[in-house]
């Protein structure tokens, strides 16, 4: 990925970002790629509590170590706080202990809804996507939701073909409606902006945009009239030192380059 | 001695999964992942299988792509590090090289449904999937009151269970991040474990904790070192990401399967010879040091 002359890449800005997200003590379910860079972070900087959760069955106490490609390499198993299974972790989530979850996608709408199972039809779909993992629970059972995606008009689209992850639905009150007892989208943290959506009804908007781009570039990026905030802004751009631990934890820029 | 498990892999797979079979596999999700398992399959030419998994990393697109499946229930499908399947997305896009019928799961459902026909229920109730497209197309997953669904039970005929050690009896010994190994095992109408050791009884009866699931589970236990390659191992080998990425490239056009399963899977013998293939990759692999977990005391 270029670096826009920014001396950082949009990942890292997003690893950053992501890292915010993350208050100190909380638990959070962390996944892979670069909200597993924003774990270590946050945890190296203002959340030295937090507790990392994965599904595979997995719970840490201290950051990921460096280099690991997926969340059951031997190096994440080493020094874990807990190594059991998947249904107790996911039991955690179901009772309520996840403050934070991440999720990747491939598409999501202006109510946050995201898709990782199909493209077009679903019963025969153009492009057939993995699917969801783990991703639908977290989404459901989080207390609040961070979704990290690239930001183009074909992945921020007016409506998904596929609900694999709610956000807030139709918007207003309908993940009451379909008995979610919590949670919902607190941030898409995308390549070019972050979006955050309205307490009431649901919908997103632009609540800052990455240093090297503006307003109307993220509007041109979004399939839908994506509303700003009236405070919209500009992401604070990654410090020295946190680049240098992103780096650290991403040392072959597997994740972030 | 009587009572002795032990088989060949060829064996195993002959005798516990034939045509049609329901398969648990990647019950760890990227680790400890029977590959070897999974290449007898397709030297076998099996055809029609049901594989059921939590996520799978590369091995259910492989056993797709040498025509091996008829239905597939899982949560996710594809290479984690490498991206989609492309096997996977042709056989659900195009038909190729066969239909193969999808039921979507998460993470969550597919392992509550092992885990009721572990329990011997019918169903377990769980809040996850409300409001999504999963819920609205797989139907053994119901919303039956305002805010709880119902997911059916699933048993496997069979659970390919890849472990570090076991004993000839089918006592069996794993750790790191067991993800549904345990329900999937308790769930199944057999299991067959592949083990990297097979040691002594006295050595697994040792350590009772570390002890997957009761002897009388377990119909076959298979000797096969590094047959979980190139997924990790805990305590025997790191994983290959790059045999991820090579797949991945190999299989993006349908004319580069064939060749892969043929040079990887169809013109090796058995689990030796493939190790050989990778040459010195293979040791590359293999831990520098040991890391000893402290003796337990069970006096």
């Amino acid at each position: 990925m270029a670096s826009h002359g920014a001396g950082y890449t949009p990942q890292e800005l997003m690893v950053v970002a992501a890292s915010r997200e993350i208050r100190d003590e909380e638990v959070v379910f962390v996944g892979m790629r670069l909200p597993l860079l924003a774990f270590a972070l946050a945890k190296r900087t203002h959340a030295p509590r937090a507790i990392g959760l994965f599904e595979n069955g997995l719970v840490r106490d201290t950051p990921s170590p460096p280099s690991i490609r997926t969340m059951s390499d031997s190096p994440n198993v080493q020094g874990a706080a807990w190594a059991t299974g998947l249904v107790e972790v996911m039991s955690l989530l179901q009772r309520g202990d996840v403050h934070l979850g991440f999720i990747g996608g491939a598409e999501v709408d202006r109510f946050g809804n995201i898709n990782t199972n199909a493209i077009g039809n679903p019963s025969r779909p153009t492009v057939k996507l993995p699917g969801s993992g783990g991703a639908a629970d977290i989404a459901a059972l989080a207390h609040r939701l961070v979704a990290l995606m690239e930001h183009e008009p074909r992945r921020l689209r007016e409506r998904v073909d596929f609900v694999t992850s709610v956000g807030y639905g139709e918007g207003g009150a309908w993940r009451k409606k379909q008995g979610l007892v919590r949670g919902g989208p607190s941030a898409v943290i995308t390549t070019l902006g972050v979006l955050r959506f309205d307490a009431g009804t649901g919908e997103a908007y632009l609540a800052s945009h990455h240093p090297f781009t503006s307003v109307d570039a993220v509007q041109a990026a979004t399939g839908w009239e994506l509303r700003i905030a009236t405070d919209c802004g500009t992401t604070p751009a990654p410090t020295d030192a946190e680049l240098r631990m992103i780096r650290e934890a991403d040392p072959d820029g597997f994740w972030t380059r | 001695m009587s009572n002795v498990k032990i088989v060949s892999m060829a064996e195993a797979i002959g005798r516990w999964v034939p045509d049609g079979t329901s398969v648990a596999m990647g019950t760890a999700l990227e680790s400890l992942i029977p590959f070897a398992a999974g290449h007898e399959l397709i030297r076998q030419r099996r055809h029609d299988l049901e594989l059921i998994g939590p996520i799978s990393d590369m091995l259910f697109d492989q056993l797709i792509g040498a025509g091996c499946v008829g239905r597939i229930r899982a949560a996710w499908v594809g290479n984690v590090s490498a991206g989609l399947g492309h096997n996977f997305r042709r056989a659900v896009e195009s038909g190729l090289p066969g239909p193969l019928e999808i039921e979507e799961h998460s993470n969550f459902s597919i392992a509550l449904a092992l885990l009721a026909g572990a329990m011997g229920v019918p169903y377990l109730p769980a809040r996850t999937l409300l409001g999504t497209d999963l819920l609205a197309r797989n139907p053994s997953i119901e919303r039956v009151t305002g805010d709880l669904v119902h997911v059916s039970a699933i048993e496997p005929d069979v659970a390919i269970l890849h472990v570090q050690r076991a004993d000839a009896q089918g006592h069996v010994h794993c750790w790191g991040n067991l993800g549904v190994s345990k329900e999937a095992g308790l769930a199944a109408k057999a299991v067959i474990v592949v083990a990297e050791e097979i040691v002594d009884t006295e050595m697994i009866l040792s350590d009772p904790n570390r002890v997957l699931l009761p002897p009388y589970k377990v119909n076959a236990v298979v000797h096969c070192p590094g047959g979980a390659h190139p997924s990790p191992v805990q305590g025997h080998y790191a994983r290959d990401h790059a045999q991820y990425e090579e797949y991945h490239r190999a299989t993006r056009a349908m004319e580069g399967v064939e060749p892969w399963l043929d040079a990887w899977v169809r013109d090796l013998p058995d689990r030796p010879a493939y190790l050989a293939k990778l040459g010195e990759r293979w040791p590359a692999l293999k831990p520098v040091e040991p890391r000893l977990a402290a003796a337990v005391d069970y006096a």
